[in-house]
């Protein structure tokens, strides 16, 4: 399986990147996530307890069952208005 | 309904003005207008950068619009939000409600609000003495957001 992952806000500024293609075997968006922690150091910042994520561009929970070419974005709480 | 996100300012007069043009049935409108504050958690801001997830915003601005139209007999909606950079004083967002009375004005208008601060992918980098930082999202949106839930 391959997504299009996408970063914003203070999330894109630590990681240093807006967005990459990611490959591998994945059910959920949190399996996703998991594996991005993996990496270490900055990934750190994927498991504040206020991130949201959306799956082609809906917000979705970290359990969205995921398929394949799907673009999935993580970020921290908005804040606009 | 009305969406527009972009970088140049708005009239926040014009806008109300136009949600009531040439629609006769309209007894009520209901408009909301944010602005940039010169100060926010006791730190001085000289500046805003709003940045969005283009693509995204515009469909959750919609989704939520599209809500707001099936809880209530709304005539008119218009949602503007400003991107990029602004300073304080500018309007950075205008949601504008049309209908025959004005209850459903009223509570559109705010649920259209509550929502759009707690699910449309915007974000708030303050410029200021102590540098550049990013605002954090508040606890009391969450609880504004999910009193329409129930």
């Amino acid at each position: 399986m391959k997504l299009d992952v996408q970063y914003f806000a203070r999330y894109r500024e630590t990681l240093g990147l807006d967005s990459e293609s990611v490959v591998g075997a994945f059910t959920t968006i949190d399996d996703v996530r998991q594996a991005l922690l993996q990496r270490g150091g900055v990934w750190a910042v994927l498991a504040e307890q206020n991130l949201m994520c959306a799956r082609n561009q809906e917000l979705c929970a970290l359990d969205e069952p995921l398929g394949d070419g799907d673009e999935v974005a993580f970020f921290p709480t908005v804040t606009g208005g | 309904m009305v969406i527009r996100v972009q970088a140049v300012p708005f009239d926040p007069g014009t806008e109300v003005n136009a949600l009531h043009a040439a629609n006769l049935g309209i007894g009520a409108v209901v408009s909301f207008v944010g602005y940039v504050r010169d100060f926010n958690d006791g730190q001085d801001v000289a500046g805003l950068f709003l940045e969005h997830y283009p693509g995204m915003t515009e469909k959750a601005l919609g989704k939520i619009a599209e809500e707001a139209e099936q809880r209530w007999p709304l005539l008119r909606l218009e949602i503007v939000h400003r991107i990029g950079g602004l300073e304080p004083g500018e309007p950075i967002v205008f949601v504008g409600v049309a209908s025959a009375h004005r209850q459903a004005a009223f509570d559109a208008c705010n649920f259209i609000m509550d929502y759009l601060k707690t699910r449309a992918p915007f974000w708030k980098k303050e410029t200021g003495a102590q540098g550049p930082r990013w605002v954090e999202g508040r606890a009391s949106d969450q609880a504004a957001q999910q009193r329409w839930e129930k």
